[in-house]
């Protein structure tokens, strides 16, 4: 089926060094290409010779060894895949995982929510409600290990990445672009900080090491400075996962 | 009983590196492992290990070093000042370390990053499939004077060297068209081609810095572009132009638009560029052929090794050797070629 949709939004199959393509399903981030990408990614797993799949926000990397799978072969399969269908127009899975994470919002945990209440022109209570209110994705996971991009959050938090960064502490919730990120360990950003949770999304000891993967649902509870205290011993901080 | 590996010194960026943990981008690690692989399998060769093994990678500067047992090391990838109890060592080469002796690893006399290997390899406990330290994960640490590595048994054999392959003085680079090259202009990507460059200092295991005294006529704004998986080996043009090769730690997706990939092969090169080497890149085209499995270029590195003939005349303590008869220490073996 050809489609007859602008071309950035047409899915390009795109090399990537030696041993990787590029399924780009939109240039900028879109919630239908980030489905795209996801979906694309969970049938390209099963094609001969493919060795690794790496879903992003809106495109998905393919690897193979170069060395033991000829290019050609997995590229024609590739380009088939993209043509099987109109992968823009996928309708929102449901989840299969849904994590619920304690979040303070206290004030020595939230040092930006007011900024955000500025940018956004709204109270910081209605910000603290988006947020117990949104069933985030797991957009993409990246930058660090383990560490997820979720969204989207209702249009207001479309804010831009602050220029000055700011230092946060491992587990900040930061927002931006609709989007949250939860850090995995403390790092400058131009992110703003909202919340503040005990869950570690990179666990090295544990048997899963990273125990969030793209698509998870995740809600977040609220929960006191103290109470997040006392989940600070356990690296889930007191995240529960349900499997749907 | 095994041997442990003592440091008695140790320069600043010293680590445990072998070929990494592949897999897991998905999960936002990326795969770490030596800057210069090749490395490590110059150190299978000489060592005849089945596969590559572990190794200290030594950015720059060595250490000082002591062993429990006997045991073979390989110096590969960027020579540097080697001497055991004083006298100096080959690089490119292996050779015996009985306990009791010191080998002492000083500066890289030519390209950037050198690497120590053991006959038996390191015995620490691998995580995730491999015994690499991530610094930029947070996985491992950098190794410090007083750190015991415990290693893997080892029989002792003759010392040999190998001709190591040209990759320590930088030079010509391929680049490989990725999924942004064509957000490139052709006179940007001719004038990407067109400059030289050097090493930057703002350098490490995650990138390194492309420093030039050319326009950076490459500028792209990266303005509305999502995010996108990136790896080893890509070229993002940052915002005031200037250029970053990716390299074993980088993140696992970015945003900076990326002009190109270098080929895989080049790499090594690249990271052996050492501040002064020139480096210029060339637009190269994805070949048909298929790349050497590692088992390949395994078995074709085993055939560059041979003995380890020593000059006489650089042997200081030449009268100390039992040159005739009784039973040896063993690595004077690397006398009777």
């Amino acid at each position: 089926m050809t489609r007859s949709a602008p071309a950035p939004d047409r899915p390009r199959l795109l090399p990537l060094g030696l041993d990787g393509f590029l399924m780009r399903f939109s240039e900028g981030f879109g919630e239908a290409a980030n489905r795209a990408a996801q979906a694309a990614g969970e049938l390209a797993r099963s094609l001969p010779g493919v060795t690794e799949v790496v879903p992003a926000l809106a495109s998905t990397l393919v690897r193979f060894d170069p060395a033991r799978t000829p290019r050609a072969p997995l590229e024609a399969a590739l380009r088939d895949l993209l043509a099987s269908r109109d992968w823009l127009d996928l309708p929102p899975a449901a989840p299969t995982r849904r994590w619920h994470v304690p979040v303070s919002f206290d004030a020595a945990d939230a040092p930006s929510l007011a900024q955000v209440a500025a940018l956004t022109e709204r109270t910081e209570t209605a910000l603290v409600q988006d947020i117990l209110d949104s069933a985030t994705r797991v957009l993409a996971i990246g930058f660090a290990p383990g560490q997820p991009y979720l969204g989207l959050l209702p249009e207001v938090w479309d804010f831009p990445r602050q220029t000055s960064l700011m230092q946060v502490p491992q587990g900040a919730l930061v927002a931006a672009i609709r989007q949250l990120v939860l850090f995995a360990n403390a790092s400058p950003t131009g992110w703003l900080q909202i919340g503040r949770t005990a869950f570690r999304p990179f666990q090295p000891e544990a048997e899963t090491p990273m125990p969030l993967a793209t698509g998870d649902e995740i809600r977040f509870a609220r929960a006191s400075a103290a109470e997040l205290a006392a989940c600070e011993t356990t690296p889930m901080g007191g995240a529960r996962l349900e499997i749907l | 009983m095994s041997a442990t590996l003592e440091i008695l010194e140790a320069g600043p960026g010293l680590s445990v590196q072998d070929l990494g943990r592949p897999g897991l981008a998905a999960q936002g690690l990326s795969r770490g492992g030596a800057l210069d692989p090749l490395a490590l399998f110059e150190a299978a060769a000489l060592l005849a290990r089945p596969a590559p093994e572990a190794a200290i990678e030594m950015p720059g500067l060595g250490g000082l070093f002591r062993v429990s047992a006997a045991t073979r090391i390989a110096l590969t990838g960027a020579p540097m000042r080697a001497a055991r109890d004083g006298v100096p060592l080959a690089w490119h080469a292996a050779h015996l370390l009985s306990p009791g002796e010191t080998l002492r690893i000083g500066p890289v006399e030519a390209g950037t990053t050198g690497y120590l290997s053991f006959g038996g390899g390191i015995a620490t406990t691998p995580w995730m499939g491999s015994r690499s330290t991530h610094l930029a994960a947070g996985i491992g640490a950098l190794l410090r004077p007083g750190d015991q590595l415990p290693l893997g048994d080892d029989t002792p054999r003759p010392a040999r060297r190998i001709r190591p392959e040209a990759r320590f003085a930088g030079g010509e680079i391929r680049v490989l068209p990725g999924p942004q090259t064509d957000l490139f202009s052709d006179a940007q990507r001719a004038a990407f081609a067109a400059a030289p460059f050097t090493r930057g200092s703002r350098s490490n295991r995650q990138a390194m810095q492309l420093q030039t005294g050319a326009e950076p006529l490459w500028f792209r704004a990266s303005g509305g572009m999502a995010s996108e998986p990136i790896q080893a080996g890509d070229i993002q043009i940052t915002g005031d132009g200037t250029p970053y090769v990716l390299l074993a730690e980088c993140q696992t997706i970015g945003g900076y638009p990326r002009i190109g990939s270098v080929h895989p092969a080049d790499m090594a090169k690249l990271a052996q560029a050492g501040a002064g080497a020139p480096l210029h890149f060339r637009w190269s085209e994805i070949p048909e052929a298929l790349p050497a499995t590692p088992e390949a270029l395994l078995n074709r590195l085993r055939g560059a090794v041979s003995a380890l003939v020593r000059d006489p005349a650089d042997i200081a303590d030449l009268l100390s050797y039992q040159l005739i008869s009784g039973v040896t220490a063993g690595d004077d073996l690397e006398l009777s070629d």
